[in-house]
């Protein structure tokens, strides 16, 4: 296991007391759209190389979350930190450049681009052109459709086949942290199995994931943590394990 | 006079017309481009954008005149001048944004368009001021060419160099919307800014570059008008930009090819209706297209039915 740390120090937002910074970490984080309060002291951390997972049901704030890490909204309270340092001033592009990439909710795959310009737009930071034809050469390997539709505008794809061009374009800027934004939703069983194993593997192949999800039975079984989010606040937090066995989590998000 | 001759007559008449359409097109069009990559990327009608093709026209004068002074060959002085007034005009359309539509983005969408109209009006006062309210005589400058000599009734020096300017302008826009990397993140841009900015696309840099490209082609434009007009004054970015503007809705706001068939599409109806009927209908023409547009069809010809802005 890549977790090596115990459970109870996890996301207490206290980053000057310990040695080894985690990969990211929220702290006391408030984050406002005008006058109205989304995200209520949301404290976190991702250790490398883990999966983590985030779940809650509609309007918990798990969407301004993710938005919030990528610097489109700004917290007006709390710290964000990549490996202990301070992002959460910084522009998105920035963010992006640090190596976190959002396939974020609805996909927002550009839909008069064709598929193959989408998937350069997510390596548009990236000057390795031999490494971007080597990821392009990965992704087409998770998933074979994207190269037999390369041509083919993004927006006459299926909506499993967007979720897959979502996941493809933000792998190809290579990110450490892949956030991924209810990447399930709206999609058949036998295609939500098939992006769940995709996770895993990528996982598996060395990129962190941050996972938000309804599905919450499907993201705790692969996800090694997990927070749940109620109203803008982190209700619980433990080991993805326990969560599956709560009784809370059981009856409010797996519906037992 | 027999029938022979008429029929004569009226195709070169015919031909005429339809050079002389797609001459004033080509220049509507240049300055449409300019509407419609700024509407694209950030939804604001930029009102100030006409008087830019008449910064470029003024620009070139000015420049043109130095190097005339130096003595300088004609035709390098029209180069020079018109580089200088493409230079000289990308730089002031991005001051534009920076400085009139930059802090009010986020605004209520009625303050950028305000701010637009009074950049307009400062710039067409400033050159009143710094120049004239006379029409300036602008040199010619263009060298003979005689490959033109047997068509000369359809077109003249400046005719042709108006088309064949805007022509490689169009094109190398198009090349390098299509293939370019910021070619490729301006449309990502347009399409969906928020997703953009996910990929790390910095949207200022691109707002910026739409305004500098625009407004260097709006200037190209101001000087091929010039040339061919031989006067400048500083009232003309007003009707221009308005015909430009009618040409990129025309088209289709938003939309490239769009702007620049609007143009062309545009500038036959005026040609025809001038030598068809009487050139007194010319700008009535183009206005009442354009009420007729926004009323029957706001999307335009290449426009698409729904145009998300986020
Ligand atoms: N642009 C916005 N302007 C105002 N309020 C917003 C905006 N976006 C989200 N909100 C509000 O913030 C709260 C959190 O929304 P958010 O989208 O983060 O929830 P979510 O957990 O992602 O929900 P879902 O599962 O439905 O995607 C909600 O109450 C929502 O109404
Ligand atoms: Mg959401």
């Amino acid at each position: 296991m890549l977790d090596q740390r115990n459970d109870d120090s996890m996301g207490n937002g206290s980053s000057t007391t310990r040695k080894t910074y985690a990969m990211l970490e929220l702290c006391h984080v408030d984050t406002y759209y005008g006058n109205i309060q989304a995200l209520r002291d949301i404290s976190l951390s991702i250790e490398e190389g883990e999966i983590v997972t985030l779940i809650g049901a509609n309007g918990a704030g798990k969407s301004t979350t993710l938005m919030t890490i990528c610097g489109i909204n700004r917290p007006r309270r709390g710290e964000i930190l990549w490996y202990g340092k301070p992002i959460h001033h910084l522009p998105p592009h920035e963010v992006v450049s640090l190596g976190i990439s959002q396939v974020p909710e609805g996909r927002l795959i550009f839909p008069d681009l064709s598929v193959s310009e989408n998937l350069d737009l997510g390596a548009f930071l990236r000057h390795d052109p031999t490494g971007v034809r080597n990821d392009l050469d990965y992704v087409f390997s998770l998933f074979p459709i994207l190269a037999e539709r390369r041509r083919q505008a993004g927006g006459t794809l299926s909506g499993g086949e967007q979720q897959m061009l979502a996941i493809s374009r933000a792998l190809m800027a290579r990110p450490k942290l892949l956030l991924l934004d209810e990447p399930s939703l709206g999609l058949a069983p036998i295609i939500i199995q098939q992006i769940f194993a995709i996770i895993e593997k990528v996982n598996a192949d060395g990129t962190t994931v941050f996972l938000v999800e309804q599905n919450a039975n499907q993201a705790l079984r692969i996800a090694a943590h997990g927070y749940v989010m109620e109203n803008g606040r982190i209700v619980m937090r433990d080991t993805a394990e326990r969560l599956l066995q709560s009784e809370e989590v059981r009856t409010a998000y797996l519906g037992m | 006079m027999s029938a022979c001759v008429w029929g004569g007559m009226d195709i070169q008449f015919f031909i005429e017309l339809f050079f002389g359409g797609l001459t004033r097109g080509s220049i509507y069009a240049l300055i449409a481009l300019g509407y419609t990559l700024v509407y694209g990327i950030i939804g604001l009608i930029n009102f100030a954008h006409g008087e830019v093709y008449m910064l470029g026209a003024f620009t070139a004068l000015l420049v043109a005149g130095v190097l005339g002074v130096y003595g300088f060959p004609a035709g390098g002085i029209l180069v020079v001048a018109a580089l200088a007034a493409v230079v000289w005009c990308a730089a002031y359309g991005y001051t534009l944004e920076k400085v009139a539509y930059k802090p009010l983005r986020g605004a209520p969408r009625l303050s950028p368009l305000i701010s637009a109209i009074g950049m307009s009006i400062f710039l067409q006062n400033y050159v009143l001021l710094a120049q004239t309210s006379d029409f300036v005589p602008f040199p010619n400058l263009l060298p003979p060419m005689d490959f033109l000599e047997y068509i000369d009734y359809v077109m003249g020096p400046s005719d042709f160099l108006i088309l064949l300017v805007s022509t490689i302008a169009m094109v190398s826009l198009s090349l390098f919307i299509r293939f370019t990397r910021m070619g490729k993140a301006m449309r990502a841009t347009a399409q969906n800014r928020k997703m953009a900015l996910l990929l790390g696309i910095n949207a200022d840099r691109i707002i910026s570059l739409t305004f500098i490209i625009g407004s260097a082609l709006a200037a190209l434009g101001g000087v091929l008008i010039a040339s061919h007009m031989g006067q400048v004054n500083f009232g003309i970015g007003f009707l221009a930009g308005l015909k430009a503007f009618t040409a990129a809705v025309l088209g289709g706001i938003g939309s490239i090819p769009g702007a620049m068939v609007g143009g062309l599409v545009l500038g036959l109806a005026e040609s025809f209706t001038t030598g068809y009927f009487s050139g007194n209908y010319e700008d009535m023409l183009a206005f009442g297209i354009l009420i007729l547009i926004l009323v029957f069809r706001p999307d335009g010809i290449l426009g698409k039915a729904t145009v998300e802005k986020v």
